[in-house]
């Protein structure tokens, strides 16, 4: 073992916050983003909040600074981790074929870094700590060079618990030829969720009690409403499998709204990011979900949205009234607005917050903030797949829970567990494995509004390797949710050894999700085509969110020598070892 | 000659007691995993018939398709099958992350005062852990203040262990303290969620002179609305030998249940009220009854549990 190579990933970060705060309280609050040296006072609130957007730096050279800023997010004044004195950081806009340069100086207290998520680009320039280099040390700068030989719409953030603290931002990158996408207007918008809390002591709470942001907890009152509504043994039979198998079926999310104040641009729902239109125009929507726990559900009420883009490659316009984006995804949409306002509007995946903002053609014009759609229990179907359907199932009891809205088309197939998913790692397995892609995934089926699926995406101009995958490897994504352990194959990133591709092959991945969570499994380095269940290549993607008790299948073409991160893009699934070294060699 | 006998019996009997003890441990720890291998097999069969059904034509399912035959490790069960022989130490660098942190807990499921027949008690019960996700320290202390003296007291220093997904292993030292005779036992204990979600601890414990003694501590959570919750608990304590400096008989000694109705203020704080019932029993109750206590007791608590 390699000891000294070894990076530690998970310093706490506040560690100055006494000094911090008393410099707060000498200088006064900030709201909502501003550098250090912003005046503070409800004045500056006041033209913060209305006025303020984030910056753009564009051309090939860049000075990005990682420091502490004070902000005021929740009413108590917090410290977020920004990149230029920004939350979130600075959009970078490149152009396709550029070499680009950019130092990153570190101003934190501790080791940071800067991961430019979906670029291909060469391993050292990942900006992975313990994988591409050691961390940008405090004080220390790094310089990243490249050749951006992509376009689209990405972004970049630490790959450390500093993206919980706000270091995350937007990466334009325009085409050399004429962008397919034709829109009069276009909006970066990043999704984001704030806690005040230090990320290591949410991961803490974790630890100690896993559904300890969990407020929708099946309670007693609820099964006697049961009981009242639907008669004792449905209301009985609705609960004995979950709680037989000691599972939660509201563990829809870890961390929820008890922590979190969900925010769009760097704006709470009640800053109201906003963005201006002269009706009738084409508006493009560039959706980055920078969540380091949270997925979206995003709409925007009144107005269907064209989802032109995903992972910044273009896709086979589709129009949808919603769609689920996972931590690490983007999607471009254009909206083409005519009336005066609307919401754009973002709720969490556990329906415990939102993040808001207003598309409006005048200034102060705002539209009514829909509410929260009630969260919705996990279906047998999110955990066991298939198994649910079948007839003479032990747990057929259970078949109302079963969604209708489930097409259940999709063949079993053979499932071989690792012998290390035997054990305490492993809370469950599914061995009868869902593979269709048409379900937009729980709390969105049959919901009256017409929601994306991965099998609407279609890659414009298809793969680009069309040979045959020569092989295959299939990974679990495993974990035990009473201990919040997260795993691949049972065996968290300690234990584990990396995962070896060959260079010059074509693989195909399958990844069996054996949880009750969706993971949003991102591979650095090299591009996962995702593919239907016969083989088919549906859509060019860098994060793939795998839904409960799925099984899908993406291909990789092995051409980027070097170590390579591969993990789930929930950041405390992550941290708590749901991640591989990938070595191309 | 009589004694002699005595001591032979007691002398086999010893060994047969602990391995009886071990056995009815491990046979618990070991029926969970059991029915998870049977439940495992039994979809197998279902997911066969399925298979045979589709009669071998082209499935839509991905691993149905194979490519050249290798499937590289697919189905081995061997979760290095795709690092071909690359380990962390021959490569430059790997990241370290909370896998290989220790975190720590400290909880009071009891801090409570309660008065019976006029005297005040305050009782803890406190479990704290300290280390990784399967293994760790663990450190229990349950105890009775009585008018600023330490009645009686049970401390535990263990190693807990993760055998299964929801059950651990805790074996170490118990020390029983108070004012009475200080003893000393070893442990042998499992602590685990069963199904429907009842948290149970099952200990056996053995000293000197083929003394024995099982622990049985099971409750329940029962969530009310979010943050109230009612926590029906049970105690019972068994002995295998008369213990007279401590004024224990052999067999059942006494069960203590309890209900807690507590309000989850945040998370880590929730004061409660509840009320708790005793029981003595054989020869332990003899004891009471000699020393002119009550065999039975029941009285009001109110406390705050908390944990960090």
């Amino acid at each position: 073992m390699h000891e000294k190579n070894h990076q530690r990933c998970l310093p706490r970060i506040n560690q100055p916050r006494r000094r911090f705060l008393q410099g707060l309280a000498a200088g006064g609050l900030v709201m909502g983003i501003a550098p250090r040296s912003a005046t503070a006072g409800q004045k500056t609130h006041r033209e913060l909040m209305s006025g303020r957007t984030v910056p753009v730096l564009s051309g090939t050279e860049f000075e990005l600074t990682l420091e502490e800023t004070p902000v005021n997010f929740t009413g108590s004044p917090g410290i977020a981790t920004t990149v230029n004195g920004s939350l979130p950081a600075p959009t970078l806009r490149w152009r396709e074929g550029d070499e680009i340069t950019i130092r990153v100086t570190n101003r934190l207290p501790a080791m940071s870094s800067i991961h430019w998520h979906g670029i291909i680009l060469p391993y050292d320039m990942d900006g992975v700590p313990g994988i591409s280099f050691d961390g940008i040390a405090s004080g220390e700068s790094f310089t990243h060079r490249f050749t951006v030989n992509q376009s689209g719409t990405y972004w970049y953030h630490a790959h450390t618990l500093h993206e919980q603290t706000g270091l995350y931002g937007g990466i334009i990158i325009d085409p050399v030829k004429t962008d397919p996408v034709e829109a009069d207007r276009d909006y970066i918008v990043v999704l984001s969720d704030w806690t005040d809390e230090d990320p290591l002591t949410v991961l803490k709470k974790l630890k100690k009690q896993s559904d300890y942001y969990n407020f929708n907890l099946p309670t007693a009152l609820d099964f006697f409403q049961d009981v009242s509504t639907e008669g004792l043994g449905s209301a009985i039979s609705k609960r004995r499998m979950w709680n037989r198998m000691r599972m939660n079926p509201t563990d829809l999310a870890d961390v929820s709204g008890y922590t979190y104040t969900y925010l769009m641009n760097g704006r709470t729902p009640k800053g109201d990011w906003r963005a201006r239109f002269n009706p009738g125009e084409r508006v493009r929507l560039r959706f980055i979900n920078a969540g380091t726990q949270t997925f979206f559900d995003v709409r925007v009420p009144g107005l269907s949205l064209s989802v032109v883009q995903t992972d910044g490659q273009n896709v086979t316009p589709v129009t949808v009234d919603e769609f689920r984006m996972g931590p690490g995804e983007t999607y471009d949409v254009v909206v083409t607005p005519t009336q005066e306002a609307y919401t754009i509007f973002a709720q969490s995946s556990d329906r415990t917050g939102y993040a808001r903002g207003t598309l409006s053609s005048q200034d102060g014009m705002t539209a009514p903030v829909p509410a929260l759609d009630r969260p919705e229990w996990l279906t047998m179907t999110d955990m066991m797949g298939t198994m649910s359907t079948m007839e003479k199932n032990p747990m057929s009891g259970m078949g109302h829970m079963m969604h209708e809205g489930m097409a259940m088309e999709t063949s079993p197939v053979k499932v071989h567990h690792a012998s290390t998913e035997f054990g305490p790692s492993v809370d469950a397995r599914v061995d009868t494995p869902r593979t269709n892609l048409d379900d937009p995934g729980m709390g969105l089926r049959n919901n009256g509004r017409r929601v994306l699926t991965y099998a609407d995406l279609h890659t414009l101009g298809g793969s680009i390797d069309r040979r045959t995958p020569e092989r295959e490897m299939e990974i679990h994504l495993t974990g035990n949710m009473e201990r919040y352990t997260w795993s691949l194959d049972g065996l968290e990133l300690g234990k584990a050894a990396p995962v070896h591709f060959r260079k010059a092959e074509r693989l195909r991945v399958i990844m069996h999700n054996d949880t009750m969570m969706i993971h949003p499994m991102h591979l650095h380095g090299m591009w996962s085509d995702l593919e239907t269940p016969d083989g088919q290549f549906l859509v060019r993607k860098h994060t793939i969110s795998v839904q409960p008790a799925q099984r899908v299948a993406f291909s990789v073409t092995v051409d980027a020598p070097g170590y390579w991160a591969w993990h789930c893009h929930l950041l405390y699934h992550m941290a708590a070892g749901m991640f591989r070294v990938v070595v191309v060699a | 000659m009589n004694r002699l006998k005595r001591n032979a019996i007691r002398a086999v009997q010893f060994p047969l007691k602990i391995i009886l003890i071990v056995t009815t441990l491990l046979t618990l720890s070991m029926a969970e995993a059991a029915e998870r291998q049977h439940a495992h097999k039994q979809t197998m069969p279902a997911q066969a018939n399925l298979q045979n059904g589709q009669d071998h034509q082209e499935m839509s399912g991905m691993m149905m398709r194979t490519m050249d035959g290798n499937l590289s490790g697919t189905g081995s069960g061997d979760p290095f099958a795709y690092a071909d022989g690359y380990r962390y130490a021959t490569i430059p660098r790997r990241p370290v992350e909370a896998d290989e942190m220790n975190f720590s807990k400290l909880q009071a499921d009891k801090f409570e005062a309660s008065r019976s027949n006029g005297a005040a008690t305050f009782a803890y019960d406190l479990q704290g852990w300290f280390g990784r996700d399967y293994d760790r320290w663990v450190i229990k202390a349950e105890g009775d203040v009585e008018s600023g003296t330490l009645k009686d007291a049970r401390t535990e220093l263990l190693w807990g262990h993760a055998i299964t997904s929801f059950w651990d292993t805790q074996l170490g030292l118990r020390n029983d303290g108070g004012i009475e005779k200080s003893r000393n036992w070893l442990t042998f204990g499992l602590k685990g969620l069963a199904p429907y979600w009842f948290d149970i601890e099952a200990t056996a414990y053995v000293r000197d002179a083929g003394h024995t003694a099982l622990r049985l501590d099971a409750s329940y959570d029962l969530l009310i609305t979010q943050k109230l919750i009612l926590q029906p608990r049970l105690e019972a304590n068994w002995y295998g030998k008369t213990d007279e400096a401590r004024s224990l008989g052999s067999g059942l000694s006494n069960l203590t249940t309890g209900l807690r109705l507590r309000y989850e203020i945040r998370r880590e704080i929730a004061p409660y009220i509840g009320a708790e019932w005793g029981q003595q029993f054989g020869g332990t109750a003899g004891f009471a009854r000699r020393s002119g206590l009550d065999v039975s007791e029941s009285r009001a608590v109110a406390g705050v549990r908390w944990w960090f």
